[in-house]
């Protein structure tokens, strides 16, 4: 398999690939390029599995940082019995991509990878999954929170409810909004 | 024509997740093609009230009020997001 780990590690200014065309040619670089990978799907995964597909056994890897969330059985003060995800497809792709993208240009990425399950949940379930190769935990710690702070507040998902109250709409938390403005201060 | 998309909590209280509209003149930002859906009353005067925490997407990036709207766009509204 052909490696581009050399150009992943090239800051994001260099050879914008959007000076040379238009969004299509921005979109195939960004995946050629940096090997983005987002999946939106409604099956469960495996994190050691996902984690050994993206590290390849490559030995520039000196680092993995890895984040699952889980549905818990209560949230703020309610009962939760399940729980339903709606995603906007192609753009919460594109959205999350992006935000990869950033972490790419702050710090020093080999890969990483992004799953979010959509559809029905129950508590101690998994929703989403955010793995990073780097060659240090740094690098591989930080950007991972990045993704996760930026996915919570930038990419389009919503949560609804099911619980002893019947059927809510998850609000969204400032809290979240904290901790994505908190990078803002940084780098 | 533009397609306009509605999601989660929008959806169900405007009772669809998508439709075509043909632009009126002088419709040509978000801030106008909102006013104009607030203009049919009922749940879409309440649900995209200026007061409420409504977001939207031009071509499926987040955008703002002053964002030009134009005939062959996907335009979507939606609730703050909740994922992760």
């Amino acid at each position: 398999m052909k490696s581009d780990r050399g150009l992943a590690r090239k800051p994001a200014t260099q050879n914008d690939p959007r000076e040379r065309g238009g969004l299509i040619t921005y979109h195939l670089s960004l995946i050629t390029h940096f090997k983005v990978t987002v999946r939106i799907q409604s099956a469960d995964f495996d994190v050691s599995a996902e984690i050994n597909a993206l590290r390849r056994n490559d030995p520039k890897v000196g680092a993995v940082a890895s984040f699952v969330g889980v549905v818990r059985d209560v949230n703020d003060g309610g009962n939760v019995a399940q729980m339903t995800l709606e995603h906007y497809p192609g753009m919460t792709e594109k959205a999350i991509e992006e935000i990869i993208g950033q972490a790419k240009g702050r710090w020093q990425v080999l890969d990483a990878l992004v799953v979010h399950r959509v559809g029905t949940l129950q508590p101690t379930d998994q929703i989403v999954l955010v793995i990073v190769t780097s060659g240090h935990r740094g690098d591989a710690f930080a950007a991972c929170e990045f993704i996760m702070d930026y996915l919570k507040t930038r990419a389009p998902f919503w949560k609804k409810e099911q619980g002893g109250e019947g059927a809510r709409w998850v609000e969204a938390r400032a809290t979240d909004d904290i901790a994505a403005e908190r990078w803002r201060l940084k780098g | 024509m533009i397609q306009v998309l509605y999601f989660a909590r929008l959806r169900e209280a405007l009772g669809k997740s998508s439709e075509s509209i043909a632009l009126p003149a002088g419709v040509r930002d978000l801030e106008g093609l909102r006013a104009l859906l607030i203009a049919r009353g009922g749940a879409w005067e309440q649900e995209l009230a200026p007061s409420k925490p409504v977001r939207a997407a031009v071509n499926q990036a987040m955008a703002i009020g002053d964002t030009t709207v134009a005939d062959g766009d996907e335009v979507a509204f939606f609730p703050p997001v909740t994922g992760g």
